[in-house]
């Protein structure tokens, strides 16, 4: 297709930024800032080559490369890219400039920020188009560094606490995937997810780890991705890291950092563990929905703007693992339904990672203005002091609980119809998040944007200034060109959708 | 190949001239000692790049030394010793570097440092029992006055307890040596001939002999729980011993296990494998655990090398192929990295601040009066983790692989030992160099008050030295591991690596 | 008749250049020595005493291993031969450290008595007769028991004297007791011909008490558990290089004699003692001295703060092993025996030099005296961590190869089937014990920095060619053991 290795070229570009940044030490913050947005904006562009490249009708991956690594361990390095990562590619690519400008902007040590920041990228990027555990998991592992001093060393008073919950949790998840997948290893000899997936789907894997073991082994993976998403009850770690975290990292952390758990799911779980999932499916809807219901309920018992945000991107993030797991419990392959479910899935992972960016902006401009504080009661009358802010903002909060016209509404509504027609028990259930989303994302709108000016926004209370407007305005007029025109996604990802149910097997 | 043997002739010509060299000038004992380390690793690597990977060892110096015995003076080399004398090479290099600050009777310092140095090279080449065990000791010697002269807390101590133990353990291996020599009627300490010795004995025999031999080894190596003297001599020793300490002689622990304890008693290793597999991952938890709680940085450090060494020594406990060639890489691995975070603790920050209790050093933001060293050690605390881009990584991961075809429930508890690796590597990074972030705290800790002096270069050398190896290997172990799993096709090592595919 | 007695004076030889020069030595001081000083004297004797063992060295080397002679009343082989000159190498150590020793009244007289007493080594080196063996025996002892309280300003080295010679001559004694009963029983005081007659004797009450009366004394003569009480003490108290000489040259020369007296004398009662067969015989008696001085010496030691009490306890630590290399002897040969009594009387005999040169610049008996001995004279220091080392059996010291062939020897007499195997793995486990106390040694001397009174040492141009020599032979016959090993 190309000569060009585009996509070692989207993953190490960023990395290339931080390594420059890292190698100039006496850089100005301004320029600093230009620079490191600067690398953060190739992934975009590149992305868009790459779209513009990219065949939909083709279900494999394309651009693929490979190359001979590790020989001792049959390790290739192999990236390819289909639907489901180009789209998140995408995500990546317009999120990640978006919060870093969010991030640097008044931050002390720019250009530290700014490294980290590029390294964290690049690692998102790399578990995006990486197809062999061995790397998959380095960019899977590499990234909790750069996150864990994104937010320690710029959150608020409880980060040290936070970042460190956030590490060990996930790590402690992927230590159990890392067992998982050396078991694999230790019966496969191979670490490529095509070969495994292959295995999986012929149902070798159970032949030759056992019932038990390979239960074992689905469990650990299982384990790793879990905590990543977070699916309920493995979320505790998230709302104190979100909370604490400065505002530009709390937005890549949500609008991508948590894309890549669902990610691992669709592309290592499911096509490995088909079976597995299948049996398991039962408890897990279980779960999804505790993630969904809980997640929405919590969000509307917070004071926290910061936290009630956090909660919520646990409930639209269950959404997606309530498909999943609605499909795989599915005795009947295939179906109308199910394609609907898992297109519902992907979108949702695109959209919410707008939505939740935007909101976590939003509660960001509140906090600047307001010296720090973010309660849900410190604020009021916000509309009439800064108009255009509380307009952007009522739109991110729309496109979040799933108004029809923006991109938000897509998602749900896929997700639901399909598990309807999967599970209807469970998604009578699920609309109560729904409901209780609604009602705590209007509590926000009404407290903080609604009444007589008072609070923090009784004083001098400046609308966006124009960099503010650079990064909200992108994001809001996305949710609406995605949901006026939802198929410019769906289009990208349906022929693979289809591809998955039918034989209900992955790539 | 040829130049192998010279390693360890040059560390001791090195280590006589230097003490003379010392009476002088210090900074004379600190070029010879920093020449005849690099000429170590570059002789070593010079030896790589002829190599040819093939099973058995390649014997490079054969002739009869006490002929009454049958005690030859053999060296010889394969994958697996050539890797550890890579890691010898390039942990002398560095730790030469990270003691450019040592004032006080420099010659002797480096003369006791290099006489190590050259035993550790001299264990790694050995291909026969008894001098194995000569070099073997001669390693462990210069230890105790290295401790008990340049130390710190508590040097006396630690350097007693870390001789008395480790002397304990080689009594071990000499009497099951002997007992194996003598009641096998063997006719010399060939590791073939002894080998042989031992399949004539009776298999009660043979399995006391292989616990007194691997036992006594294994101490050395920390397994759980004789592991005890490490973190005392760890935190006594001053930064470049214990740079070597936790990076190759407490691999000449392991490396014993290996080449002689497992090949010379296959039925005993059977019988006691799984003894071993459970004390090896017991103590990769029980000490990652121990580590979380303490208050001195070094113990942290001293603790996590036990946690680490009991991946080697679970690796040797699966003991198929792939788990003992994980077992190698993480010799090599912990050995760099050890190096490194000893390198950061000691002489980076205790040397500067003279304290190494974390409540301390929380007070006290490091990261900004040391930007260095708090990167290296965020570096170095990464690897240690085991997380994926260096070294750890391939070899915890390919150990985990190989264990998990013997055992499961090793595997699992040792995952659960990763996990708990990661905690306490955070929980130090935290209390060293971030315990005060934020802007107003700093000011009367501030660099202005009690300015620290700035990294040196040798410092910086060192710590870019080990670094860059551990993101080389993290990210292409095959250049060790394409030496390494030749090396066990060897019918010594067949014998008792059985399950498994290469 | 004619030729017997010159193959006699033959063999003797060695012992007659002896005797020749510690008469010389006596003389010359007697007309020299007059108008010069203390200092100058004792350099005149040991320099003359010097070469005469020196000549005697050379000679010993041109006589060589000629086989029986005399009737077999001595016996020239390898080992005689390779005893001898062992024993010369250490006399000469001896000489070397006396004089660095502070003066004392009459350096010549000291000087022909350790000469003399080197005549009884010599003797007991190549001794196959009870008679002679017991006369060389009490040559050297009543040479050893002057040179103990030569010392007379101190009372300690009365005490030392006094201690060692009543226990000594209890000892002769019994050895007396036991070599007339043997006599009784078999009609012959030649090795050869004992060995011949008790044969055909089983074992019997009479037997048992005349070997029990020879190994009490043995064990006194070699320190051995339980009867070393006197070594302590002699070590503490004696001159230095008297003390040097009772540790080094007169354990390898008792040796010697014992292992003659043992394995060629009575070497058909030596018993038998593995699990499958025993009957009894000295080996057990053997055995259970050399357990009780592995046990006493290593564990005493640790309790020890004089240096030369320490020594003393390590030198019954090391006559346990050298016991238990006796045992083996009887399978392996003397070699492994031989080297571990030669090169542990280097190691000690060193270790008693540093401690003589130390004694000119004040107290050398407690541990503490040594701290900072780095600082004051590298040279005693490096010397010291030498001989320390090769006692604590660190390789590639001799020391250590010493105790592998002796334990390896002891280990091949049956494996663990045998006590013999078990004593050796109870030697080998305490030599970790016995670490302890060398690097108590070490670490004053090494470590400790020096106490605000110390001085610098001098170490005069003799003691320290003397060291320097015994630390390069602990060295170099470590690393090439074969070396004394093909002397056997």
């Amino acid at each position: 297709m190309n000569d060009l290795p585009l996509l070692s070229l989207l993953v190490f570009l960023p990395w290339a930024g931080a390594l420059a940044l890292a190698a100039l030490p006496g850089l100005s913050d301004r320029a600093a800032r230009g620079f490191a947005l600067a690398c953060s904006l190739t992934t975009l562009v590149l992305g868009l080559v790459v779209l513009a490249g990219f065949n939909p009708a083709v279900v494999g991956y394309q651009f693929a490369e490979q190359h001979a690594w590790i020989r001792a361990l049959h390790v290739n390095y192999r990236l390819g890219l289909d639907g489901l990562s180009l789209l998140l590619v995408l995500l990546t690519g317009i999120v990640s400039p978006l919060a870093l400008a969010a991030a640097a902007r008044g931050a002390r040590d720019v250009r530290l920020l700014g490294l980290l920041f590029l390294v964290l990228q690049g690692s998102a990027l790399g578990v995006f188009l990486a197809l062999d555990f061995f790397h998959w998991f380095i960019f899977w592992e590499l990234s909790l560094v750069p996150a864990f001093f994104l937010i320690k060393l710029w959150g608020g008073p409880g980060a040290g606490r936070a970042a460190y919950q956030f590490v060990v949790y996930t790590i402690a998840g992927s230590a159990f995937m890392l067992l998982g997948f050396a078991a694999l290893y230790a019966v496969t000899g191979t670490l490529d997810f095509s070969a495994l997936a292959k295995l999986g789907a012929a149902g070798q894997l159970a032949v030759l780890l056992g019932p038990k073991a390979v239960l074992a082994v689905f469990l650990g993976v299982f384990a790793g991705l879990a905590v990543k998403v977070p699916l309920f009850p493995f979320h505790t770690w998230l709302p104190p890291a979100y909370a604490e975290a400065p505002t530009g990292v709390s937005m890549f952390l949500t609008g991508v950092m948590s894309k890549m758990g669902v990610y691992g799911f669709l592309r290592v779980l499911w096509p490995i563990f088909p079976a597995q999932l299948h049996a398991c499916a039962g408890p897990l809807l279980w779960l999804a929905l505790g993630g969904v219901v809980l997640g929405a309920f919590a969000a509307m018992r917070q004071t926290d703007l910061k936290r009630m945000v956090a909660y919520s991107s646990v409930n639209h993030l269950s959404y997606c693992l309530l498909a999943l797991f609605a499909v795989a419990a599915g005795t009947t392959p295939g179906g109308p339904a199910a394609v609907s479910a898992l297109s519902g899935t992907v979108l949702q992972l695109f959209n919410h990672g707008l939505s939740a960016a935007a909101l976590f902006y939003g509660v960001g401009v509140l906090e600047r203005r307001s010296g720090g504080r973010r309660g849900l009661n410190d604020f009021g009358g916000v509309r009439t002091a800064a108009p255009v802010f509380a307009g952007l903002c009522g739109i991110a909060m729309f496109s979040s609980l799933g108004l029809p016209g923006l991109n938000g509404f897509v998602g749900e509504f896929l997700i639901f119809r399909g598990v309807f027609g999967l599970a209807p028990g469970t998604a009578a259930i699920a609309t109560l998040g729904l409901l209780a989303t609604a009602l705590f994302l209007l509590t926000f709108w009404q407290r903080v944007f609604h009444g007589p000016r008072a609070g923090a926004a009784a004083g001098s209370f400046p609308d966006l200034d124009r960099g503010e407007l650079l990064t909200f305005l992108p994001l809001v007029a996305l949710m609406f060109l995605f949901g006026v025109l939802p198929h410019l996604l769906t289009g990208l990802i349906n022929p693979l959708v289809t591809a998955w149910v039918t034989p209900l097997t992955l790539p | 190949m040829n130049a192998l043997p010279w390693t360890l002739y040059t560390a001791f010509a090195g280590a006589l001239l230097v003490l003379f060299a010392g009476a002088r000038s210090a900074a004379l004992a600190r070029g010879i000692a920093l020449v005849t380390a690099v000429t170590g690793l570059v002789l070593a690597l010079f030896a790589a790049v002829s190599f040819v990977p093939g099973p058995g060892v390649q014997t490079l110096v054969d002739i009869p030394w006490i002929d009454s015995l049958g005690i030859r003076y053999h060296l010889a080399a394969d994958g697996i010793s050539l890797t550890l004398v890579v890691l010898t090479g390039l942990a002398a290099t560095a730790g030469v570097l990270f003691s450019w600050n040592i004032e006080e009777r420099v010659g002797e310092f480096f003369a006791l440092y290099l006489t190590l140095i050259g035993g550790v090279y001299g264990v790694f080449l050995s291909a026969d029992a008894f001098l194995f065990f000569v070099f073997y000791e001669i390693a462990i010697v210069p230890k105790y006055f290295l401790i008990a002269n340049w130390g710190s807390t508590r040097r006396e101590y630690g350097a007693m307890k870390l001789a008395l133990y480790s002397f304990a353990g080689s009594a071990l291996v000499l009497a099951g040596l002997l007992w194996t020599y003598a009641a096998g009627g063997a006719h010399g300490f060939a590791l073939g001939e002894l080998a042989r010795a031992a399949s004539t004995l009776p298999r009660g025999e043979v399995i006391v002999i292989f616990a007194l031999v691997f036992f006594g080894f294994a101490t050395l190596a920390g397994l759980f729980p004789l592991h005890t003297w490490a973190p005392t001599g760890h935190v006594a020793a001053p930064t470049a011993a214990s740079m070597l300490l936790a990076g190759v002689v407490m691999k000449l622990g392991a490396y014993g296990c290996l080449r002689v304890a497992l090949p010379l008693f296959p039925e005993g290793f059977l019988y006691w494998q799984p003894i071993i597999g459970w004390l090896a991952v017991i103590g990769i938890v029980y000490a990652g655990l121990i580590a979380l709680v303490q208050d001195d940085f070094k113990f942290v450090i001293g603790y996590s090398s036990v946690s680490h060494m009991g991946f080697v020594m679970l690796g040797l406990a699966a003991a198929n192929a792939r788990a003992v060639s994980g077992a190698v890489l993480q010799m090599f691995s912990h050995g760099v990295i050890a190096g490194l975070l000893f390198a950061v603790v000691g002489r980076m920050v205790y040397d500067r601040t003279h304290t190494r209790q974390l409540a301390d050093l929380q007070r006290m933001p490091l990261h900004r009066l040391l930007p260095f060293a708090a990167v290296t050690f965020v570096l170095a605390g990464i690897a240690s983790m085991g997380l994926p881009g260096f070294s750890g990584f391939p070899a915890e991961l390919t150990i985990l692989v190989g264990t998990w075809a013997s055992s499961r429930v090793w595997a699992l508890v040792a995952a659960f030992g990763v996990l708990v690796a990661a905690a306490f590597t955070l929980r130090a990074i935290q209390l060293a160099f971030f315990g005060s972030t934020g802007e107003s705290a700093p000011a009367e800790h501030g660099a202005d008050a009690h300015p620290l002096a700035p990294i040196s270069l040798p410092e910086k050398l060192g710590a870019g030295l080990l670094l860059a190896t551990s993101v080389l290997i993290g990210l292409k172990p095959d250049l060790l591991l394409d030496w390494i799993n030749p090396a066990l096709q060897s019918p010594l090592f067949q014998a008792v690596i059985r399950k498994g595919t290469p | 008749m004619n030729s017997l007695y010159a193959d006699l004076f033959h063999a003797a030889a060695p012992e007659t250049v002896l005797v020749v020069s510690a008469l010389l030595v006596l003389g010359f001081d007697l007309v020299v020595g007059r108008h010069r000083t203390q200092a100058q004297r004792l350099v005149l004797a040991t320099f003359l005493g010097g070469l005469g063992v020196l000549a005697a060295l050379a000679v010993d080397v041109a006589v060589g291993a000629t086989g029986p002679v005399f009737g077999g009343a001595l016996m020239l082989d390898p080992l005689a031969v390779a005893v001898r000159g062992g024993v010369l190498v250490l006399v000469l150590l001896t000489l070397g450290v006396a004089s660095a020793a502070p003066v004392s009244r009459q350096p010549a007289e000291y000087v022909a008595l350790i000469l003399f007493a080197a005549v009884g080594f010599l003797q007991m080196a190549a001794a196959q007769q009870l008679l002679l063996g017991f006369l060389a025996l009490e040559l050297a002892s009543l040479s050893l028991y002057v040179l103990a309280g030569y010392d007379k300003a101190r009372p300690e080295s009365a005490e030392a004297a006094l201690k060692y010679f009543l226990l000594g001559a209890v000892s002769a004694a019994f050895l007396l007791f036991g070599f007339s009963l043997l006599y009784g029983l078999t009609g012959s005081i030649a090795f050869p011909e004992i060995s011949h007659a008790l044969a055909y004797q089983p074992m019997s009450p009479l037997l048992a008490v005349a070997l029990v009366m020879v190994l009490v004394a043995f064990g006194f003569k070699a320190a051995a558990a339980p009867f070393h009480l006197w070594a302590p003490d002699a070590y503490q108290g004696a001159p230095t290089a008297s003390a040097a000489l009772i540790a080094s040259a007169s354990k390898l020369a008792g040796f010697a004699l014992f292992w003659r007296l043992l394995w060629s004398g009575l070497g058909t009662v030596a018993g038998q003692f593995t699990y499958h067969q025993s009957y009894p015989g000295w080996l057990t008696i053997v055995a259970l001295l050399s357990a009780a001085s592995l046990l006493l010496g290593n564990f005493a030691a640790l309790a020890q703060h004089n240096v030369r009490r320490l020594l003393a306890y390590s030198a019954i630590a090391h006559a346990g092993a050298l016991l238990l290399g006796l045992i083996g002897a009887g399978q392996s040969g003397p070699g492994p025996l031989f080297y571990y009594a030669a090169t542990y009387g280097v190691a000690t005999a060193g270790a008693f030099g540093v401690l003589a040169v130390l004694e000119r610049h004040g107290p050398a008996q407690e541990l503490t005296d040594l701290a900072g001995l780095y600082k004051r004279s590298p040279l005693l220091a490096g010397c010291l961590f030498i001989f320390v080392l090769s006692l604590a059996g660190i390789p590639p010291l001799a020391g250590f190869f010493g105790k592998f062939a002796v334990f390896a020897s002891a280990l091949q007499l049956g494996g663990v089937a045998s006590p013999a195997g078990w004593l050796a793995l109870l030697a080998i486990a305490l030599s970790a014990v016995a670490l302890y106390y060398y690097l108590m040694i070490l670490k004053q001397a090494l470590v400790a920095r020096p106490t605000a009174a110390a001085t610098p040492v001098q170490v005069p141009a003799v003691a320290a060619v003397t060291l320097i020599v015994a630390a390069a032979l602990i060295v170099l016959l470590g690393l090439f053991p074969s070396v004394l090993l093909s002397l056997v």
